[in-house]
């Protein structure tokens, strides 16, 4: 992380952002031995750099272990960051404790990719869409019952379901009750860790149509964090790649979807299955050849120098050994659109 | 492996350093919380009309006349290295591991437990082999006929099992059994195994059988749901679709996987009955460890308490650290 | 009729039985709460070197569908509890598999026709090295020595791609990665050479690029092995990789049933409209909102009555009153292409044409 890097986004989170991170961290310690000495660590999130505006949905896509969940979680506060900076609306909260931040909590929330485990069975829906309220010591103008079942009636349940438990609805209903509890406090931010994953496919439009209405009628602006290729193109203004801790490449969507420009971008838009059996048998698809990566992902525990993807890249050369490549817009690109390669795919 | 072996026995070793300091704290400490002067505590171990001399003697020889801290050293440097007591007329070379010597019945305390350990030793092993054998045997059944007539039949004589006490279930069965048709010995005869091993046998059924009952009876209930469990698994379906025989489904793969947990919670009763199994030693009158340990109590046999409470503790802390290492063996996914 | 017993690609034109002939299938589970109809007389058929997708949501009965015809169920006894009611006919090689003991099912399973499941680290005994179930699965069907079976297991780890096959035998599930366990789990199955294969979501529990890695070696080894493969999966990406035929299933009833080419250009089902809609599609321009279906797939206690999909359908009012009394049959309405649905062809393909397609 260079000095310049870190201006450069400090002048953009002081104009327009919502939250700004910068050099974010995340390292779990490993510890070892007779005397629990930390002898190394899980890099799961090691240094990226993201902003959010307003109103906007930033995609953040990558595969198993890339540390995209880790990043939502930290980005939530939901676990503290092991270094980096994280501005929200012009205010440093790197290092508020858990208390200084309950206040701003309402304004950052997080919906999780499986609502079966996430809503507590004991509790009725009127309790968990309510607990925010309690928790923060809140009463709104109408009262918490009202309130809960305006927020259900937002999001598709009846308000009759306030006293019924999660277990009498169906894995759609249950996300949409997850979603109402994070709508609660009227948040600024959603960060959404696949919540989309877990549900039927002809469900799974009904929740991501119910994203897109609430972020109209709403303001909201999201982290939308998935592995689906498809859905993140179908709901983002802006889609971020990572690849083992770092963000490889980060563009507003029809560039990065149009025009990826990272060698690990092309691997993961070539290798989603497109729903026409015509095209399976030609040899170029969307215009692309087909990329196979061979191996799995190397360990984040001691990744390779330099470039992190050079093992797997057909395009490596030996910079990308000695020299990692910084997240950069490079010249033939388009703006907001950044790729930390040493050799990006031109066409 | 061997890092972890070695940390956890210096665990073993503050586990028992604290059980001691626990042990000393309530049976030397407490009572004087209570009221007790260490005159008056030491009153119990002389005669009737006993002499401030006397007195004075026995307070001396329990230590009751040092700061606590100094008696707690005394005791722990004393189980390393050794000591001499005195009697008043002769002194006793006490070599360590030494636990100190019993002015109740005027014998080390050591010794005691060692030569009551066979005892105790005969009664778990051939009820640990019992209650395993029978209670995986017919928790595997009753899971594998889920529902049928076998297996409510069998969670019945579990429930039984569970809610009968040894002091209950042990005159149950020596009546008839013992006194009514003599076909076993009747309680309270005991043979060492080298003297005559099948008067032995005959001896240890029925304090055995009303040891397993009950914790096979547990087992059956463990075995039981770790099976249903593990029938549920995904991996017995594989095994199911690559062809094998249903036998070699239910065994190889399913058993193997719902015994592992089975084995280290017996791990840990097992230590526990070798700790003394009180109940069976005293309905029986055997004199174990768990006789042991009653006795001393009754008598206020303050060195023979503290023996038989670390022994007990070894057992049980080695125990668990072998079940750990058992478990690291049989599930290649845990690495110590 | 032919059609139906046939499968749309499968024809082959003599009066011979289909390598996989399976018709009127049914499976039931009487529970507390009712018979629960999890396959409700389904029949296709399929020929060795020919792929059919089953694809459905949760509740479809496609994973059923599968495991019945491996046998993998517990039968009812004969008073009818404590199991699966199967009836129906499965013909397997000429041999029906419904009426079969189930230890002649027993040994068929793993060496004729094996599964592929989803979840490789689950479906992996934790306990047993890769290679010893590999051996184990190819010793119970073929009379050999350990030393021949371990032969024969590095043979396939090395066909399905695991690097130095000659060490990671040795190595347990756990420490493979996701990909190369699934390569292990298709090694396993492939063993005893089965000529049908079964594979449950194989790619579903995968990240995208192991699973396009997956789909490539399943379809080089179908050619290789020429087996009949049956790709049960909710991913249609996924099916319109290797299916030959599909078959869409909905409340334990298959509702459309053609080509691949035809399922994907001319659905006539408003569930496939449905399902098709709901998918965002990387190959296409963004749509404004993705067209999802109303409403929550049913419960197989409680399957609607008349057509299962009538609550959710949006065109119930076109059906004269007969969407929720009466259930539809599944009739041809061109040569191969089978669809359950009251609407007329006619009227379907209109539809389709006019106010679906371009929403797609």
């Amino acid at each position: 992380m260079s000095a310049e890097t870190i201006r450069e986004n400090q002048a953009v989170a002081d104009t327009e952002a919502l939250l700004t991170v910068t050099g974010l961290q995340k390292h779990f310690p490993i510890r070892r031995g007779l005397l629990q000495r930390t002898v190394g660590a899980v890099k799961a999130v090691d240094g990226i750099d993201l902003s959010i505006k307003p109103g906007e949905t930033l995609g953040l896509v990558g595969e198993s272990g890339c540390g995209k969940s880790t990043a939502g979680r930290v980005l939530t506060k939901l676990q503290e960051p092991t270094g980096g900076q994280m501005v929200f609306e012009g205010r440093d909260i790197t290092s508020l404790s858990q208390g200084a931040f309950r206040p701003l909590r309402s304004d950052i929330q997080m919906v999780f990719q499986d609502p079966q485990s996430s809503l507590n069975p004991r509790h009725t829906v009127g309790t968990i869409v309510g607990a925010p309220f309690r928790i923060q010591d809140l009463n709104p103008p109408q009262g918490v019952k009202r309130a809960v079942q305006d927020l259900l009636e937002l999001v598709g349940l009846s308000p009759e379901h306030y006293n019924r438990y999660p277990h009498e609805f169906s894995g759609g209903q249950r996300q949409r009750i997850g979603i109402a509890r994070a709508l609660a406090l009227k948040p600024k931010l959603i960060v959404a860790d696949e919540p989309v994953s877990a549900l039927d496919v002809s469900i799974q439009a009904q929740v991501v149509n119910l994203f897109e209405d609430l972020q109209a009628e709403l303001g909201l602006a999201y982290v939308f964090i998935a592995h689906d290729l498809s859905v993140v193109r179908h709901i983002s203004d802006r889609v971020a790649v990572m690849y083992l801790g770092k963000i490889v490449e980060i563009a507003p969507r029809d560039d990065l979807y149009g025009r990826p420009l990272h060698p690990y971008t092309n691997a993961l838009m070539s290798a989603v299955p497109i729903p026409d059996p015509g095209r399976r048998n030609v040899e170029s698809r969307m215009g692309r050849e087909r990329i196979r990566l061979t191996g799995d992902v190397p360990s984040p525990i001691d990744p390779p120098s330099g470039c992190r993807f050079r093992t797997r890249c057909w395009k490596a050369q030996d910079i990308c050994t000695t020299q990692e490549p910084p997240l950069l817009r490079i010249a033939t690109a388009g703006p907001g659109h950044q790729v930390a390669c040493h050799f990006p795919v031109e066409r | 492996m061997l890092t972890f072996i070695v940390r956890r026995l210096f665990a073993v070793v503050g586990l028992l350093l604290v059980v001691a300091l626990v042990t000393m704290v309530i049976f030397y400490e407490m009572p004087q919380w209570g009221g007790q002067t260490p005159a008056t505590m030491a009153v119990q171990y002389v005669g009737k009309q006993p002499s401030p001399a006397a007195i004075q003697g026995v307070i001396h020889r329990f230590g009751f006349d040092r700061s606590f801290p100094v008696q707690y050293i005394d005791y722990i440097r004393t189980i390393v290295t050794g000591t001499t007591f005195s009697d008043g007329t002769q002194d006793i070379a006490c070599h360590a591991p030494c636990l100190g010597y019993s002015f109740r019945n005027y014998q080390q305390v050591w010794p005691t437990i060692l030569s009551d350990l066979p005892v105790t030793l005969s009664i778990a092993v051939g009820a640990g082999v019992l209650w395993l054998f029978f209670g995986v045997a017919s928790g595997l059944a009753s899971a594998v006929r889920k529902g049928s007539l076998l297996d409510r039949a069998s969670m019945v004589t579990a429930l039984l099992g569970i809610s009968l006490p040894v002091y209950f279930l042990a005159p149950l069965l020596s009546l008839p059994l013992a006194y009514r048709w003599s076909i076993l010995p009747a309680p309270g005869s005991y043979v060492g195994i080298l003297s005559d091993p099948g008067q032995w046998f005959l001896d240890m059924i029925l304090p055995w059988t009303c040891l397993a009952f009950g914790l096979a009876a547990l087992y059956t209930r463990l075995t039981r749901a770790g099976m249903l469990d593990v029938l549920s698994e995904d991996f017995v379906r594989t095994a199911r679709a690559k062809g094998l025989s249903e036998r070699r489904v239910i065994f190889k793969h399913a058993l193997r996987a719902a015994l592992t947990p089975i084995i280290t919670i017996f791990g840990m009763d097992f230590a526990t009955v070798l700790g003394g199994a009180v109940l069976v030693e005293i309905t029986f009158s055997m004199k174990g460890i768990g006789f042991l340990a009653i006795t001393s109590i009754q008598n206020g046999d303050f060195p023979m308490m503290m023996g038989v409470t670390l022994f007990a503790a070894a057992f049980i802390v080695l125990a668990n650290l072998l079940v750990d290492v058992l478990y690291a063996v049989a599930d290649p996914r845990v690495r110590l | 009729m032919t059609a139906d017993r046939r499968g749309p690609t499968s024809a082959n034109g003599s009066g011979e039985r289909p390598f996989l002939d399976v018709s009127d299938l049914r499976v039931q589970f009487p529970t507390d709460d009712g018979v629960v109809k999890s396959v409700d007389g389904i029949s296709f058929a399929l020929e060795r070197g020919k792929t059919l997708g089953i694809v459905g949501e949760s509740g479809s009965g496609k994973s059923v569908t599968s495991l019945s015809l491996l046998g993998l169920h517990r039968r009812a006894d004969r008073k009818g509890r404590g199991g699966a009611r199967i009836s129906g006919e499965i013909w397997l090689d000429g041999q029906d598999l419904v009426t079969a003991s189930p230890e002649e099912v027993r040994r068929l399973r793993g060496e004729k026709m094996a599964m592929i499941f989803q979840d490789p680290l689950s479906a992996m005994h934790p306990f047993y090295t890769v290679g010893a179930q590999i051996i184990e699965a190819y010793r119970v069907h073929n009379k050999v020595s350990k030393s021949v079976a371990r032969k024969r297991a590095i043979e396939l780890l090395e066909l399905v791609g695991i690097p130095q096959p000659n060490t990671r035998v040795d190595d347990f599930p756990h420490q493979f990665s996701g990909g190369m366990r699934q390569r292990a789990m298709i090694a396993m199955a492939l063993v005893c050479n089965p000529r049908l294969l079964i594979a449950d979501e194989p790619t579903t529990a995968l990240d995208v690029t192991v699973q396009a890695q997956i789909l490539d070696l399943m379809r080089d080894l179908q050619r290789e092995f020429d087996s009949a493969l049956i790709l049960i999966t909710h991913d249609l990406g996924v099916v319109a990789e290797l299916a030959d035929d599909i078959m869409v299933m909905y409340g334990g009833k298959a509702v459309e049933y053609g080509t691949a080419e035809t399922v994907f250009r001319q659905p006539e089902h408003p569930y496939t409209w449905g399902l098709l809609g709901s998918m965002p599609r990387i190959d296409r321009e963004v749509q404004e909102r993705l067209s999802p279906i109303r409403g929550n797939p049913p419960s197989l206690i409680n399957v609607p009555s008349g057509c299962a999909f009538h609550p959710r359908c949006p065109y119930t009012a076109e059906t004269g009153g007969r969407s929720d009394t009466e259930i539809p049959l599944l009739a041809a309405t061109s040569p191969g292409h089978l669809v359950r649905c009251h609407l007329g062809p006619a009227r379907r393909q209109e539809i389709f044409a006019e106010q679906i397609r371009e929403t797609l």
